[in-house]
């Protein structure tokens, strides 16, 4: 396993460079479209709700190999040219934004009703509310399972090796078939996987617990 | 919409049925399999035996760190080299077993842990031994509330199953790929059949569970 | 926690171990596979089924048909006779050797080059097939020959075929994106994913033949000899099959079953590839 990882350090580091890529940008983009969701699922118009809660639902209920392959096999032939890497990500954020709508809905309704109410009462507008006393709260309720959609992500973009993403186990893939090693190919990538993963996961739990009892 | 009239014709839509029932399958044999050991590995966890509960500890925290794909990978073409040799059916089930035990491990040790510890010591006090509680106070109330987050898990799980196509197994998504494959006019019509399709499985599967749900709150 | 629910547990676990163990049996990569092919009278053939012309599933009958099918029924039938039939477990480039060499397969008859990287660590059988390397690319593009891939050209693969390598030393510069599959390659094609793809030129027919707009340009720039790769240490099975293809090519099979695939493909040459 160690020569697989000294031999092919520069193909691994670079898929694992893409790997965090796509992870960081999907999570950034499905925190504001799932951000964005959430608000239309709790929306008083009762059209956004129904957009915001079918939305939701269709894309939790949806694989994202089939999210990711349908926008690198259809997208890039009748709408506009997207690479396997961008078709990854977006796919990868399409999928991650209706789990964030979820969190962030419920981050946002089990800041008490009253809170609102009592903002409303001394004063403040909807938004003012909403920007000073919901949201702060809600933030710390959402951090924790946030870092946790991250680990996901990291694991979930995985799926980019079937759009030819250059990601870690796209790379993986090219190392087994060059070395015909496959069972030390794929310990040492999972290696990389888990030096990424298991680090935040346990800061997430840390966090979990050090906020809750707070 | 030609395209749609002839993607969906009765040939094809039976393969794309043989696809989804191997994806039911390895779906309902994975769900059975790692809510047994997923519980086991919970309680494990739980109960705190002197190494033996920190060695389960990380060896569930490492497979949850891992993708899926790798687990995969590895079941079919790694265990081979320890002498491990899995149909691409069974090395699905496996592998779906592996991971998804992992995270429902995970989702008992703390649906355990908001049972209230007051019910553990009543039990103990009206004279049930700790596995007799365990078993008759501790689960029953731990599952009930662990049943929204085992069923997103499950239907995880039949979304996950579509990843097994790298490994050939001739699942619904396997399947759609060699129709569209085949005839490139088909591919909108598959994928909008594989979105429907799996929709509606787990969307019944979401259904069912609302129900029990509703059953268990009543009851 | 009292010891009999500690000794509960523990026995439960003990007993799932124990049940992963036996799971394991003898090594079958190290038994002789033709002995127990004798025994159990059939072969396991990794076959390709996205490939036309070579193997391609039928939706239809849900078989998998193909020039490599028809010559791995008529090798097992050659080795284990006429009663004897293959058992067909599909691969693609990218499994065939893990899975051979795992032990899931007897052997593997999916369009593959013999190399020398590749014969360390598995052996082949005498060549049954002829190809050569090259392009295909939509009706109407500049890409004309392998000379016309330069920086910025991005050529679809497969991952764990050797045409990747050898398209990225024909063109150092031109970018080269591995698909994990034929079916996915050609997929990505036609949705524009990349400017040709690159594979042998059976293969690149049979898509051709599959859907016109496609056409094989350039000729082939290199030599692909298919061989049936086995296990090493199987010299056993292995002089069976090279006995079994002599056969083949004596009575005039090969030549058939050549002819019935290749035939009729306009712009291949079906005497060039035996």
């Amino acid at each position: 396993m160690l020569n697989i990882i000294t031999q092919h350090w520069d193909t691994l580091v670079s898929g694992l460079g893409y790997t965090l890529q796509s992870s960081l940008i999907a999570l950034i983009g499905s925190v504001v479209v799932g951000t964005a969701f959430a608000l239309m699922e709790i929306s008083v118009h009762r059209w956004l709700r129904v957009i915001g809660t079918a939305y939701v639902e269709i894309i939790r209920n949806v694989p994202l190999l089939v999210i990711t392959m349908g926008f690198y096999v259809i997208v890039p032939k009748y709408v506009v040219a997207v690479d396997g890497f961008t078709a990854g990500t977006i796919g990868l954020t399409i999928y991650t934004s209706a789990f964030i709508a979820e969190t962030v809905r419920a981050g946002i309704e089990s800041v008490a009703v009253g809170q609102m109410e009592g903002a409303r009462a001394v004063g403040m507008t909807y938004t003012q509310a909403m920007t000073h006393i919901v949201f702060p709260q809600a933030i710390k309720i959402v951090i924790p399972p946030l870092g946790n959609q991250f680990i996901n992500l990291v694991k979930n973009s995985s799926v980019l090796a079937f759009v030819a993403g250059f990601d870690l186990m796209y790379q993986a893939k090219i190392i087994a078939n060059l070395t015909f090693d496959t069972f030390n190919t794929y310990l040492a990538v999972g290696v990389f996987y888990l030096v990424l993963t298991m680090p935040l996961s346990y800061l997430m739990r840390y966090l979990e617990k050090k906020w809750v009892t707070a | 919409m030609q395209n749609f009239i002839d993607a969906y014709s009765q040939i094809n839509l039976s393969y794309l049925l043989q696809g989804l029932w191997i994806t039911v399958e390895v779906s309902v044999t994975s769900i059975f399999f790692s809510f047994l050991i997923g519980t086991l590995l919970g309680i494990a966890r739980y109960v705190k035996v002197r190494f033996f509960s920190a060695a389960v500890g990380f060896v569930i925290d490492l497979i949850r760190n891992l993708p899926l794909l790798l687990i995969l990978f590895f079941t079919y073409f790694a265990l081979p080299k320890i002498g491990i040799r899995l149909g691409v059916i069974p090395a699905s089930i496996v592998a779906m077993t592996i991971f998804e035990s992992a995270m429902l491990a995970e989702i008992v040790r703390s649906g355990i842990i908001a049972v209230p510890i007051g019910q553990m010591e009543a039990a103990r006090s009206n004279g049930l031994s700790y596995s007799q509680a365990m078993i008759h106070v501790i689960l029953p109330q731990a599952f009930k509330k662990m049943i929204p987050p085992i069923v997103s898990q499950f239907i995880s799980l039949v979304k996950d199953t579509s990843l097994a196509t790298i490994i050939l197994l001739p699942e619904l998504t396997y399947h759609a790929q060699i129709i569209y494959g085949q005839n490139v006019n088909y591919t909108i019509p598959m994928f909008v059949a594989l979105a429907v399709l799996y929709f509606v499985a787990n969307y019944t599967l979401s259904i069912g569970a609302r129900l029990i749900n509703r059953r268990l709150n009543h009851a | 926690m009292t010891k009999r629910f500690k000794h509960v547990l523990a026995a439960v676990f003990a007993g799932l171990l124990a049940l992963t163990l036996t799971g394991c049996g003898q090594s079958a990569a190290s038994r002789d596979a033709l002995t127990h092919a004798k025994q159990v009278k059939t072969l396991v053939w990794g076959v390709k089924a996205d490939t036309r012309l070579f193997g391609l599933m039928n939706i239809k009958t849900g078989k998998i048909e193909g020039f490599d099918i028809d010559m791995a029924t008529a090798l097992t039938k050659q080795i284990l006779g006429a009663d004897a039939k293959p058992t067909l477990v599909q691969v693609t480039s990218d499994t065939r050797v893990p899975m051979l060499k795992g032990g899931n397969l007897d052997a593997v008859i999916a369009t593959m080059t013999i190399t020398p990287e590749r014969q360390q660590v598995l052996d082949f059988s005498d060549a049954y097939f002829n190809a050569g390397q090259s392009l295909l690319v939509k009706k109407g593009s500049a890409i004309r020959s392998v000379k016309d891939l330069k920086a910025g050209t991005k050529v679809i693969g497969v991952q764990g075929s050797n045409s990747v390598d050898n398209v990225q030393k024909a063109a150092p510069n031109t970018k080269v994106l591995q698909l994990s599959d034929y079916a996915q390659a050609f997929t990505a094609l036609k949705s524009g994913q990349g400017d040709a793809l690159t594979t042998d030129n059976g293969i690149l027919y049979g898509m051709s033949e599959q859907d016109p707009d496609y056409v094989v340009v350039g000729g082939t720039f290199t030599k692909e000899p298919y061989g049936i790769a086995m296990n090493k240490g199987q010299s056993r099975l292995r002089q069976a099959m090279n006995q079994a293809l002599k056969d083949l090519k004596a009575n005039g099979t090969y030549t058939k079953l050549v002819n019935k695939w290749f035939g009729d493909i306009p712009g291949f040459d079906a005497k060039e590839v035996q």
